[in-house]
């Protein structure tokens, strides 16, 4: 997802001066193509999150552009109240890349590894969630939220080769994407687990079996009618994310169903409440957590059984 | 020269009546930056009250937003916006006690939480440098904000760019939130170590406007540095039993007080 961001943000750069690439020091082997071209858009802040996020209020109080960039929990944990209230209070047009998240860096321990960033973005006022799917995706969404004026967070997962585009896609902030329509089981995935969920989805279809399948790159704002359209029939909806279950897709999906009065059952995949200590790759601690394709599939069969 | 002394008690007079209408606290720590606002608005600043937005007016960031009361004051002695609008503190007014981005005309950002000014400062600064503009930035801090991390990541980022368009002015009146600045987190020596950290410093009475419009004509120059003026000052400054007080800090003005004080500031 990262080369995704970098090659949308030297598409912007190059048309759009008043864009900044804003980092906390990180970005080896990503920005040297960005710091070359552009050396006069970059601004490496130093290992200083909460000045960066205030810093970037200024430029864009000042009519600058800031896409501010760093490792998920120093940028949303430690800089949470820079972004509140520098940015969101202000509602300044400050971009936010939190890149590492979910199981990105599992290897690193729990430090850097932040099951609730999606849920601590979705409570600030003003500000627009993204969690896309892969790398096509990434770059979409990026030069998508430059058309926009509002606080925004993206959260950067490492995809490894897991993709569900082929050539980019044209994903409209707020809009759920609809992979496959089915009857009685839903499907709603953010992130990484999208790829899983469109090859398991294509499996089941080649068996006679038809789920519907929708992906949510955009965890705040949702389009409530789209989502409810699609759902009027479902009788179980399964939400899946790299993430605490607190907070984040599943909870955003029960706040919309309990609003119109949905009723049926709603299981959620992802982190319940609880450091995810096991140290590894992502691929390994995907398994280990229950957010492989295996695991997904199983979960699936299951709930199609009942 | 500007008629400051005058200035300066209608500014002490509209605090009190701000402070006394809305029954919140900080009434000291606005009282101690009143002269450095006097001079700021009156003299320094190229602000203009009647196109409040203009491109190249000067940015003055006020980061010890607690002290919002003197902000309003200053602004509506300077005619950004009719007295009338002082008239009124009560519930669902616009006057709020830490100050909130054109809530008032001239209000640059929202501040109110320690330590948020300065870095939006730099943004300001280092963008205007980018766009090649004349424009100067100024934030106010409190001593009590010298203990926040992000003033010293904020005096690092404007040394390395050379923000020479930027001016911290320190209001140290030696009293924070719940005791001395000695007693709490001692600063001293404050002068050197913001020289270590690569600014001009100059050090003056905050309460002496020759002294202040010096500090404020040396600024004006361009050496590569961000500048800082530590403004020693008295909390509570010109109501005697509020001076050097943590009290003044919290404490609600009564009627009786109310009358007795602006006696006080107008025989000052």
């Amino acid at each position: 997802m990262r080369k995704g961001f970098v090659k949308a943000m030297l598409e912007l750069a190059a048309k759009d001066k008043d864009v900044y690439l804003l980092t906390g020091d990180l970005g080896f082997n990503a920005f040297e193509p960005f710091v070359e071209k552009f050396p006069n858009q970059y601004i490496n802040c130093g290992i200083a999150e909460q000045h960066m996020v205030g810093l970037a209020a200024g430029m864009a109080l000042s009519g600058k552009k800031p896409y501010v960039y760093s490792i998920v929990p120093f940028l949303v944990l430690r800089a949470l109240e820079q972004i509140r209230a520098d940015v969101c209070y202000q509602n300044l047009n400050v971009k936010f890349f939190g890149v590492g998240g979910g199981f990105s860096y599992g290897s690193l321990g729990c430090t850097h590894v932040v099951m609730e960033d999606l849920a601590i973005m979705r409570t600030l006022p003003n500000m627009t969630v993204l969690s896309p799917s892969d790398a096509l995706e990434t770059e979409s969404v990026v030069k998508a939220i430059h058309q926009t004026q509002n606080p925004t967070y993206l959260r950067l997962s490492n995809a490894g080769q897991n993709t569900v585009y082929q050539t980019a896609p044209n994903t409209l902030i707020g809009q759920p994407v609809i992979f496959e329509r089915g009857n009685d089981l839903a499907v709603i995935v953010t992130g990484v687990q999208t790829a899983f969920c469109v090859q398991i989805a294509k499996e089941l279809k080649e068996q006679g079996i038809n789920i519907t399948l929708i992906g949510m790159p955009t965890l705040k704002p949702i389009d409530e009618q789209v989502l409810l359209s699609e759902l009027k029939d479902i009788k179980i909806i399964l939400t899946i994310e790299e993430h605490s279950i607190i907070g984040g897709l599943g909870s955003a999906i029960a706040e919309v169903l309990a609003k119109h009065s949905w009723h049926g059952q709603l299981q959620r995949m992802g982190i319940y409440d609880a450091f995810p200590t096991k140290v590894g790759t992502p691929e390994f601690l995907r398994q280990e957590y229950g957010l492989d394709a295996v695991s997904i599939k199983k979960a699936i069969t299951t709930l199609l059984n009942k | 020269m500007t008629d400051y002394i005058e200035i300066s008690k209608e500014l002490r007079k509209k605090v009190v009546k701000i402070k006394h209408d809305s029954q919140s606290g900080h009434l000291g720590s606005a009282l101690s930056c009143v002269d450095i606002l006097n001079v700021l608005y009156f003299k320094v600043l190229n602000i203009d009250p009647k196109n409040p937005s203009k491109e190249d007016r000067d940015r003055f960031i006020f980061s010890k937003g607690h002290a919002a009361a003197a902000l309003y004051a200053v602004l509506c002695q300077r005619s950004f916006f009719p007295e009338s609008e002082l008239a009124e503190c009560v519930n669902g007014s616009k006057i709020a006690g830490h100050s909130v981005k054109d809530s008032f005309p001239g209000i640059e950002v929202s501040t109110g939480s320690l330590g948020h000014g300065f870095p939006m400062a730099n943004g300001m600064a280092l963008s205007a440098k980018k766009d090649g503009k004349q424009h100067r930035i100024f934030v106010m801090i409190s001593d009590g904000e010298c203990d926040e991390g992000t003033t010293w990541e904020s005096a690092l980022f404007a040394s390395h760019n050379q923000l020479d368009n930027l001016t911290v002015i320190i209001d140290y009146n030696k009293v924070q939130s719940f005791g001395m600045v000695d007693e709490v987190m001692k600063l001293e020596p404050l002068a050197s170590k913001w020289e270590s950290f690569g600014f001009n410093v100059q050090e003056i009475d905050g309460h002496n406007f020759e002294e202040l419009e010096k500090a404020f004509a040396v600024v004006k120059e361009r050496n590569g540095k961000p500048n800082v003026i530590i403004c020693h000052t008295t909390k509570g400054k010109g109501i005697k039993e509020m001076e050097n007080t943590v009290e003044s800090h919290y404490h609600k003005v009564t009627n009786e007080e109310h009358t007795k004080f602006i006696e006080e500031i107008e025989k000052l």
